[in-house]
């Protein structure tokens, strides 16, 4: 995979002398990539069961938080990841029947929608800065999921802590009084520390992606793919898919329940 | 081959010959820079046995502040710091990088006949991330003492609340957890990388049954450090941004859990523990047959309990959670599945034992390590039982009780097995023998001192004493003295061994290609390997079959041929081909 590497009567250069031949080169880097994404499934798996835990005892902060979040946002987003998906698979099918044209384009398209998704995901975030609808101390909200303004003396600070029943209640910060309404369900603040670690990790995978799709542009377009040497166009791929399919479990466990 | 050309095997060594990223055959480049798998565990080697000199330094200072009640030497915060210290080396530096990164990344391709990893880059940047982590890690365990700022004094598990900002502050805390992040991407990348060298490079006509049981033990391995170090990955990296941004999810003033933390943070380690344990048993079923010149008793017994052991080492995390805050019902099942973890354990104790029944028991250095450990073993596993029993662990929780049982699973077996085996393959790839004599003494002293070191540790756990405590009643002054006094014996064996092996790789005796009369594909080879290990592939021997392989004077190790002078016909089929290309 560089121009160290190199190959006699093996076909491509890209062929490492100690593998037998290029079909053993591939079969073994398929083999790392699919226990590379099991990795990631358990990397994830730990923010899963965090999401399920809480959500279990905590129903109704996941019913009033994902109100504040953009359905239609994230269901643009969701189709540019499918798209890409889509095109990534094509990509492959391109540089297994040497046709280095569609593989360009293929690469390219894949590569927009990831820029693409990341600058949706721009927006939904900064609007959640904008609004205070963050993570931890910083759940400090100025509006209610409909976009309306709270009252200049709402009570925010219990959205955090401070009711009964919290295990770690600070004491310093009063409950509400008697008749003044909290204007959102105590610990509210975890649902977003949940949407913002789930989402910001998938999104740093989407950017990893980005990264991996401009290495693979530039080399495509340099001819390095061939059919006996388009390795790492498949193992591009398959990340991408477990992204994808990552970003189809968040969508509907944030936005849509 | 060798064998047929002992005077002068005309190939160049690995140690001699040009290599690295710039073709250097020496110096930074020539290893810094090197794909060799040989030279990247002999760089993981050196980084090891300094992290353990180091750890086992701070280990000392610990039972030296305990050698009176009161204190002796330091301060309650620096006895919590270089406890946390020693802890944190020890596991992330030393020991689960221990055996499979440092020999197993020696022995396993060549075990396997083929001429490298499947992926020496990666293999490479493994040993890279290693040493970046580990930095950062003494880094931020240093930086508590340079400034004023706290240290890390959390214990090796980082428990929350304790790592949380309002408990502790200061960054170091945050520098050593990604540092174990680092170190944790180290280890996935080394198990992934085996897995697949395991899967697709075995030599033409090696199945999956006629693997040395080390690679056995290494593939059970691979699998627990690829499916288990990443949810270790997650959760240093939540902690981390949790002291960084204060996101709360293990934080319960802001409405977060702790006890998730433990369940996370256990869900790695717990298969952690065997990350350490399996190697060491490939390791010693290794040793054991070839030291008894005797076929293994039960081949397939002990390749499958490595795997049962990866299995079931998924399924007892909740062991350590007992007085956490479980549900009653989760502690009974956890409790029931950690007892059914002591049937491959001893399965393997057992076949063990049945090879060495009526073998040619030679006592050698690695033998009476292999001997050690299977008696240290026995005792640390059987002292685990009873921390699995729900009405005792609630009892010994938190004592020296479990100190003195993971030591002996770790240290005692663990790290007693790592120095059966570096001396085991020292030869092969130094190409230098190590002085026997000193050798067999040092091992001798380092059995007498572990034990002396932690058998009175378990006195005082059942009678009370409680881990991490800086100071104690008097009643357990002659236990702790006891324990000092192994630990130093230990500390001085340990560095003995460091000095002596280091002196041997350069001034030791020239070593055979075979000196152990082992029947494995290493051995097939010249000491040191050539750079591609093999100078021409072998056949492929019979695996564990001692008859053929005679002691010749001449060469001054074993050769294989037939007592009535016949032919060898032990190697079955011819594997594949010599690797062509090359620098």
């Amino acid at each position: 995979m560089s121009e160290h590497a190199h190959g006699d009567q093996k076909g491509s250069r890209f062929i490492q002398h100690h593998y037998d031949d290029a079909q053993h080169q591939f079969d073994s880097g398929k083999l790392a990539i699919w226990l590379f994404l099991a990795q990631e499934v358990l990397f994830f798996s730990a923010l899963f069961v965090a999401y399920i835990i809480f959500r279990t005892q905590h129903p109704e902060i996941f019913e009033y938080g994902s109100q504040y979040l953009d359905r239609t946002m994230g269901a643009v987003n969701t189709l540019v990841l499918i798209g890409s998906s889509f095109t990534a698979a094509y990509a492959v099918r391109c540089a297994q029947l040497r046709n280095q044209r569609t593989l360009v384009i293929c690469l390219a398209i894949t590569l927009a929608c990831a820029l693409g998704f990341l600058t949706i995901k721009y927006f939904e975030y900064s609007e959640k800065i904008h609004h205070g609808t963050l993570y931890g101390k910083k759940f400090v909200p100025h509006v209610d999921p409909d976009g309306a303004t709270f009252p200049e003396d709402a009570v925010i600070k219990p959205c955090i802590h401070g009711s009964e029943g919290n295990l770690g209640a600070d004491p310093s910060i009063p409950p509400p009084a008697e008749g003044e309404a909290a204007p959102c369900p105590d610990n509210t603040n975890m649902f977003f520390t949940l949407y913002f670690a789930m989402t910001g990790l998938h999104g740093l995978h989407v950017l990893f992606g980005v990264f991996v799709f401009i290495w693979l542009l530039v080399r495509a377009m340099k001819g390095h793919f061939t059919p006996d040497y388009y390795g790492p166009v498949d193992y591009a791929a398959l990340y991408w898919h477990l992204v994808d399919l990552i970003w189809i479990f968040l969508f509907p466990l944030y936005y849509l329940i | 081959m060798a064998k047929e050309n002992p005077e002068n095997p005309s190939y160049t060594s690995f140690l001699e010959d040009p290599h690295g990223i710039m073709g250097h055959r020496g110096g930074f480049w020539g290893w810094f820079g090197t794909f060799d798998h040989k030279r990247i565990g002999i760089m993981y080697l050196c980084g090891i046995l300094a992290s353990l000199m180091v750890g086992g330094l701070f280990a000392l200072l610990v039972r030296l502040e305990l050698f009176f009640p009161g204190e002796t030497i330091i301060g309650p915060q620096a006895y919590n710091e270089f406890f946390t210290l020693h802890g944190a080396i020890m596991v992330f530096l030393v020991i689960v990088p221990g055996i499979p990164a440092a020999l197993g990344n020696i022995a396993l391709p060549m075990q396997l006949g083929a001429p490298d990893v499947a992926f020496p880059r990666l293999n490479l940047a493994s040993f890279y991330l290693w040493c970046v982590g580990a930095v950062l890690l003494v880094g931020a365990m240093a930086m508590g003492f340079v400034t004023d700022q706290t240290g890390v004094d959390t214990g090796w598990t980082f428990y929350t609340p304790y790592s949380l900002k309002e408990h502790t502050a200061g960054d170091a805390i945050l520098m050593s957890l990604v540092g174990v992040f680092l170190l944790g991407f180290s280890s996935i990348f080394t198990g992934l990388n085996f897995l697949t060298t395991i899967h697709k490079f075995r030599a033409k006509g090696m199945g999956w049954f006629q693997m040395p049981l080390n690679l056995w033990a290494l593939y059970a391995t691979g699998i627990m450090q690829v499916l288990a170090t990443p949810v270790l990955g997650i959760t240093v990296l939540l902690l981390s941004v949790e002291r960084f941004l204060e996101i709360g999810i293990f934080d319960p003033v802001l409405g977060g859990d702790p006890i998730l933390f433990q369940h996370f943070f256990w869900f790695y380690s717990h298969p952690a523990v065997y990350i350490m344990i399996i190697p060491a048993m490939g390791v010693i079923s290794e040793l054991i047959t070839t030291f008894s010149h005797k076929h293994i008793f039960g081949y397939r017994f002990i390749a499958w309990s490595s795997l049962s052991l990866a299995l079931l080492s998924f399924l007892v995390w909740g062991h350590h959670l007992f007085v956490s805050g479980q549900s009653r019902m989760a502690g009974m099942i956890f409790s029931a599945l950690t007892f059914t973890v002591a049937i491959p354990s001893a399965i393997k104790v057992f076949n063990w034992t049945a090879t060495l029944y009526k073998g040619v028991i030679r006592l050698q250095t690695p033998m009476l390590y292999a001997l050690s450990f299977v008696l240290l073993f026995t005792i640390g596993g059987l002292t685990g039982l009873f921390l699995g029993v729900i009405s005792i662990d609630v009892h010994l929780h938190d004592t020296y009780f479990v100190v003195a049982h993971f030591h002996y699973v770790m240290m005692g077996s663990t790290l007693v097995a790592f120095l059966g085996g570096l001396h085991y393959w020292f030869p092969k790839f130094t190409g230098k023998m190590y002085p026997e004599k000193l050798g067999q003494f040092i091992s001798v002293m380092v059995f007498f001192g572990f034990n002396l070191t932690f058998l009175p540790q378990f006195v005082m756990g059942s009678r009370g004493m409680t881990r991490r405590y800086w100071d104690y009643d008097p009643e357990f002054t002659l236990m702790h003295q006891l324990s000092t006094i192994g630990a130093f014996v230990l500390g001085i064996s340990l560095f003995i061994v460091v000095c002596y092996l280091f002196w041997a790789a350069y001034k030791g005796e020239k070593a055979p290609p075979n000196p152990w009369g082992a029947s494995t594909l290493e051995w097939e080879s010249p000491s040191p390997p050539p750079l591609y290990n093999f100078v021409e592939q072998p056949p492929l021997p019979e695996l564990y079959e001692y008859d053929e392989l005679v002691y010749d004077d001449e060469e001054g190790g074993y050769v294989r041929k037939l007592r009535d002078g016949g032919e060898v016909r032990s190697y079955r089929r011819y594997v594949r081909s010599k690797p062509s290309g090359g620098h």
